[in-house]
């Protein structure tokens, strides 16, 4: 097999090893911070997210509050506009798109059979990326004299428009915080975007085709496709706004021929993928928990399938719908429009499915089916107010009210945030060993879900009585009080939803009913493995059979399709392949390193040079480089003596 | 034994190596990076700021007629050009196990990398000169940003095939290691085609 390459200095050699030896060990913050074991990193990547959830949640509730009455004096104009900007980049970025990202992490690898990801250590330094790029944007805060008020974040919206960013509109480092740190934060959806398209085309179980795999493992690609196109378009785009900002170029600088209008067209060409980056994870956690609770298949699966690649492929053509206002003429407007009306088409047919799917099912209304349920209303009420948005004239009266706001928290929160919710109550018995409580589920969904109609509906009437967006205050004549004091109660019950969900995970993590290996009588890979999985996952790789490969060794179909169970020892279409008891030992795992993490700590030194002093720039890509090096040198799994 | 490492010698689902995927993938996004940079080169293209024009013209203190120095340019294209021949011939060498061929053609392919970034930093000094920068107008915000950033892609090229030749002084790529030659060749190949792209583009089809 492999050679070992000689160690090249007995003293740096030995020191590695070292190192590798206490972060092997499972335990210890050492082994958290150089692990490579996508488990942890998912479960890394889960809490950091939802810890921004919280800053993100924090910042709503200042803006509702402001809100509450005309005229109040929470926040002022500076510091509202700053909260809505890193409200909006908060949820966007570090929230909803790590979520997801925690997802494919953890279960990517268990539900097609693998051990871990193609590139373990790209892997962990996708999450250090994203952690100090999410930080990089968070210290925009403190850049100012935060004590007396004056926040240094930016204040731009999270879509930044030109020339909102230049300079003479934008002074102080704001937007370059922010510029900067959606830059990092695109460096490490680019690596996770490679990493899992790797992963999920090379490294399936035998047997394991595409059209057997999970509809979270298809939907998954089809994100991580979108990525790896979607994020060089706004690198670009915030290339170019950077390159004006710091060094008096002119993409965006009308006084100099620059068009403001090539920004909106490279951020929506990179948003509305983005849009369908946020949902299409989304979409794949509810495609398993519907089934598992319903106990049927997934209704129509290549049906399923093909709308996400179909949505993947339509979600480039359909930017302008945000643009619609700007005067790009009929034809434009008309074209854009047809293309976003037929995108709903494909996303229908995934309603229907979902319905189709619980038609008939034995349901089991448990959290993770409730939270899964709850998407498909919440989402389809966002998606049908989303077909409104694609009507030009009517689109018109839309544009910049509360009515929008409405529709893409409906799809963000109601489809995104309730979907990952039903994915964390699904799967965190698979994790941790310990099922969440399902009553204080049931309470911390019903309050989610009435806060969150409370704090959203009102906005469709806000905005359709001519509620701006990102306004700091309006005034009392405008018939807009009762909503705004509604969505602001609203608010604070999402708020408490969440504060129970938090006592729900402490309470469960330390007294919680044990979960089996498979509480849920799940139908994919990932329950057929101990809770919490061992490091290797599998101790011996599966051979698959066919779609929902588990379900299929515990159930057969009677005359009238209904599951019974199989008697054991008589799997249908499963060989009893004799287990090898061997503890795990002799697999083969990479090794922790701790060069993914030097390496990503080298991007937000380099961001803070180009905003402060560009010395830093150099040393921050001599951090980069020299972990690059590291990383490229040192051979990716330690194989023992004798095994080599 | 299976081994869930980012090892070279595993069997993939597809067939094919996990780092050659990584890198083909890698190249389509690049393809959107370049793309959009060259798109905002040719929306503002032809806002009558930027060179050259027909006869006799001048903008923002800058003269365009005869600023760009094609034959030049057109010499330091097709060193970049050679540079491809040179890179498959030290991936052709690495296969058939001659570590010795490799190393020569590896450092040709770098040293014609560098000879082509001097060749642009002579070019942006002479800009300069001309009073072109950056700042000046759209022409010198297009130019220098996308020229800059195919420049820059280069210089990591020639980084990593300066890498690679260290490496292999250590006696540590044989044949069986030809993937990784393989890989910064892919790489350098995309770099050198983005160029020609670049190169009609801006020098070719002037508006």
């Amino acid at each position: 097999m492999a050679t070992v390459y000689e160690p090249r200095r007995v003293g740096l050699a030995d020191a590695l090893r070292t190192a590798r030896r206490v972060a092997d060990q499972h335990y210890g913050i050492w082994s958290w911070i150089a692990t490579v074991d996508h488990k942890r990193i998912g479960i890394m990547y889960g809490v950091t997210a939802f810890l921004f959830f919280l800053a993100g949640g924090v910042e709503a509730l200042l803006l509702r509050t402001q809100l509450i009455v005309p005229n109040a004096g929470v926040l002022n104009a500076d510091q509202y506009n700053r909260i809505l900007t890193m409200h909006g980049t908060t949820m966007v970025f570090l929230v909803v798109m790590p979520l997801s990202a925690a997802f494919f992490n953890l279960m990517i690898p268990l539900m097609i059979g693998a051990r871990d990801v193609a590139f373990p250590r790209l892997n962990a330094f996708s999450y250090w990326v994203f952690l100090g790029g999410g930080i990089f944007m968070n210290i925009s805060f403190f850049t100012k004299d935060i004590f007396s008020g004056q926040l240094g974040a930016p204040d731009c919206g999270w879509f930044c428009y030109s020339t909102l960013s230049s300079k003479a509109f934008s002074p102080g480092h704001g937007v370059d915080f922010w510029a900067l740190g959606l830059q990092i934060l695109g460096v490490a959806s680019l690596a996770s975007g490679f990493n899992f398209i790797v992963t999920i085309l090379n490294m399936r179980a035998p047997g394991m085709t595409l059209f057997r795999m999970p509809l979270f493992v298809w939907m998954t690609l089809v994100t991580s496709f979108l990525l790896i196109f979607a994020m060089p378009v706004i690198a670009v785009a915030l290339f170019e706004l950077l390159f004006d900002r710091l060094f008096d170029a002119n993409f965006f600088n009308p006084d100099k021929g620059g068009n403001p209008l090539l920004w909106q067209h490279m951020f929506w060409l990179f948003g509305h993928p983005e849009v369908y980056i946020l949902i299409l994870p989304a979409m794949g956690i509810v495609s398993e928990i519907l089934p598992t609770f319903s106990r049927k298949p997934l209704f129509g699966y290549p049906f399923v399938v093909f709308s996400g690649i179909a949505i993947g492929f339509m979600s480039w053509g359909v930017w302008v719908h945000h643009m619609y206002t700007t005067g790009l003429g009929t034809v434009a407007n008309s074209a854009f429009g047809i293309s976003t009306i037929l995108i709903g088409v494909p996303t229908g047919v995934k309603i229907f499915n979902w319905l189709a799917t619980m038609w008939g099912g034995s349901l089991n209304l448990k959290a993770p089916m409730m939270f899964a349920v709850g998407f498909v209303a919440m989402f389809t009420i966002g998606g049908l107010s989303g077909v409104t948005h694609s009507v030009v004239p009517s689109d018109y009266q839309q544009q910049d009210t509360y009515y929008v706001v409405a529709h893409f928290h409906y799809v963000l929160f109601g489809g995104s945030i309730f979907a990952l919710f039903g994915g964390v109550y699904y799967w965190f018995p698979k994790f941790t060993g310990k099922l969440l409580n399902d009553t204080v589920g049931q309470v911390h969904f019903w309050l989610m879900l009435i806060g969150f109609n409370l704090t959203f509906f009102p906005m469709h009437i806000s905005g359709l009585l001519g509620m701006p967006r990102r306004i700091y205050t309006y005034s009392g004549e405008n018939g807009w009080d009762l909503w705004n004091l509604m969505s602001t109660i609203g608010a604070f019950t999402i708020a408490t939803s969440i504060l129970i969900f938090i006592i729900n995970v402490v309470f469960s993590l330390r007294r919680g009913e044990k979960s089996s290996e498979d509480p849920w009588d799940g139908r994919t890979l990932e329950w057929t493995i101990p809770s919490p999985p061992p490091h290797y996952n599998f101790e011996k790789i599966p051979t698959v059979h066919s779609r929902d490969a588990f379900w299929h060794e515990k159930y057969t179909e009677d005359a009238e399709g209904r599951p019974v169970p199989v008697v054991a020892g008589a799997a249908n279409g499963h060989e009893e392949e004799g287990h090898e008891d061997h503890g795990g030992h002799g697999i083969h795992m990479p090794s922790p390193s701790y060069f993914p993490l030097l390496a990503a700590l080298g991007f937000p030194i380099m961001a803070t040079g180009f905003i402060y002093d560009f010395a830093l720039v150099a040393v921050g890509a001599a951090v980069l480089f020299v972990g690059i090096y590291g990383w490229a040198l040192e051979p990716p799994a330690e194989e023992e003596e004798g095994q080599a | 034994m299976t081994q869930a490492a980012a090892t070279s010698h595993l069997e993939t689902s597809t067939g094919l190596d996990n780092r050659k995927l990584l890198m083909w993938l890698f190249l389509g996004s690049e393809c959107l990076f370049f793309g959009s940079l060259i798109a905002a080169y040719l929306l503002y293209r032809d806002r009558g700021t930027g060179p050259p024009c027909p006869s006799d013209c001048a903008f923002d203190g800058v003269q365009y007629e005869g600023l760009f120095d094609i034959p030049f340019t057109s010499v330091s294209a097709f060193v970049l050009l050679m540079s491809s021949v040179s890179m498959v011939l030290a991936l052709a060498a690495i296969q058939r196990g001659n570590v010795r061929g490799m190393q020569i053609w590896l450092f040709t392919t770098a040293t014609l990398g560098l000879l082509f970034i001097s060749g642009q930093a002579f070019e942006f000094t002479e800009f300069n000169h001309e009073g072109l920068s950056l700042s000046t107008n759209l022409f010198g915000t297009t130019f220098f940003v996308l020229t800059g950033f195919h420049g820059a892609h280069v210089t990591i090229g020639v980084l990593i095939l300066l890498s690679l030749f260290t490496v292999s002084l250590q006696g540590r790529i044989q044949q069986k290691d030809s993937l990784n030659v393989e890989l910064a060749g892919l790489y350098w190949h995309f770099v050198d085609i983005v160029w020609i792209v670049i190169f009609t583009l801006i020098y070719l089809i002037q508006p």
